[in-house]
């Protein structure tokens, strides 16, 4: 199955509609379409009931944090440097933001094809991070767009039940996301090495002076 | 009372014994425990009582599904922190005297997943624990000896005096604090009155005591 092909096909039937292909470049070739969140919920009914495409299955949804990351490149450029003309090197750094992503698995039981790999992004990370809900379209999104609300904090408009699925319903952040900041709960570790040294020091530097100094071997 | 007056009066015919015996043999040959499996690790205790291992040759194999009917609870299985409250909360639903088996490397620790956010890292912070079983999980075999060793501590309890258990002791509590779920990780963390970490050499520099990185 061609993925141009698909995209020229969803471009012609439903109108207005923003794709774009996300290539993979590793050995699985596993390209992607990028809806745009307005149509989002109109490709998918189109995938859905057209004729020659018919993925009347979602097998799996899952989230993915892009954080903002803060790119530097060196760049020539001609400059008059002391009354003379130099090429000189500047960097120039810019700010690409971040922003969270869902994927879905789409495929189709009854032509025997797939999988067809859906994108949905969402504007940034903090206050924009609503989506359309797939779950009209195919019902076993459901818990699958509960848990990346969960874990990942994309708010899926249109869901029947939007609630957390594995965390409590107390719980403040999105464990998933990867600025999240483990609970300071390191209280013991027998062989402590690497990363969980690294924890054990910064929690006993943190701790009361009397801790501290019991925990030195007194 | 004197051990070689009492065989002589078996062979003669005559049993004796102490209520303290009488009462310790009736505990430890029928313990139930309490219906409920968390992961991996409750595959292996149903098979301990499944015929190949027959925990009934124990006493044990009345699985009781209510924690008003159970004398041990058999953690078997990670305890997530989502989970934690509620096994708390059927601990402190059985009825006195009540034992608690720590089953596998999860319960005892977190396990696997002791670094992670979700785990409890081991339910001891929250409930006394009689027995712990190490491994991952471990075999039929290793929850049978588990039992046998609860059953040797039941036996050596005395009725009377300073060693008594629990629940002969009307000062020592027989519910426990069940945790709160908070913003971030439950609290409290671990309950300060059973739970006091060892505490363990951690140099601040990255240095063991010989100076060795």
């Amino acid at each position: 199955m061609n993925l141009e092909i698909v995209k020229s096909e969803i471009e012609a039937n439903v109108p207005g509609c923003r794709l774009e292909l996300v290539a993979n470049p590793s050995p699985s070739a596993q390209h992607s379409l990028l809806l745009d969140a307005e149509h989002a919920a109109a490709v998918a009914l189109y995938l859905r009931d057209a004729a020659d495409l018919r993925f009347d299955f979602c097998s799996n949804i899952t989230g993915i944090d892009w954080p903002g990351k803060v790119v530097s490149q060196k760049v020539k450029v001609r400059k008059l440097v002391e009354g003379v003309e130099q090429e000189v090197e500047e960097t120039h750094t810019t700010t690409v933001p971040g922003f969270l992503e869902a994927v879905y698995h789409l495929y189709s039981v009854e032509k025997k094809h797939g999988p067809l790999i859906l994108r949905l992004r969402t504007q940034d990370r903090e206050a924009r991070v609503h989506l359309p809900s797939l779950t009209p379209i195919w019902r076993s999104a459901e818990l699958q767009e509960r848990e990346i609300f969960d874990l990942f904090g994309v708010v899926f408009d249109g869901h029947p039940d939007l609630r957390r699925l594995l965390m409590w319903d107390e719980f403040q952040d999105h464990p998933m996301r990867r600025d999240y900041v483990d609970p300071d709960d390191f209280e013991y570790e027998p062989t402590a090495h690497d990363e969980v040294l690294q924890r054990a020091q910064q929690h006993l530097s943190q701790a009361s002076p009397v801790q501290q100094s019991e925990a030195e071997g007194r | 009372m004197d051990e070689k007056l009492k065989t002589d009066l078996s062979k003669q015919g005559i049993f004796a014994t102490s209520l303290q015996e009488l009462y310790n043999w009736g505990r430890t040959s029928s313990l139930w425990p309490l219906n409920f499996g968390l992961a991996c690790c409750a595959i292996e205790m149903i098979a301990t009582t499944m015929a190949r291992y027959d925990l009934a040759r124990f006493g044990a194999e009345v699985f009781r599904p209510s924690p008003r009917q159970a004398d041990l609870m058999i953690v078997a299985g990670t305890v997530t922190k989502k989970m934690a409250p509620q096994v708390v909360r059927l601990y402190n639903q059985m009825p006195e005297p009540k034992y608690v088996i720590s089953m596998g490397a999860c319960a005892i620790s977190g396990g696997p997943f002791k670094q992670g956010y979700n785990v409890l890292k081991g339910i001891d912070r929250y409930i006394p624990v009689d027995i712990y079983i190490p491994g991952c999980p471990p075999r039929p075999e290793a929850l049978i000896e588990a039992f046998m060793e609860l059953q040797k501590k039941i036996d050596a309890q005395p009725l009377t005096g300073p060693d008594r258990p629990r629940h002969l002791n009307a000062d020592e509590p027989s519910e426990f604090v069940v945790p709160r779920f908070g913003d971030h990780d439950l609290e409290p963390t671990h309950n300060k009155a059973i739970w006091n970490p060892p505490l363990v050499q951690i140099s601040q520099t990255g240095t063991d005591e010989f100076g060795n990185r």
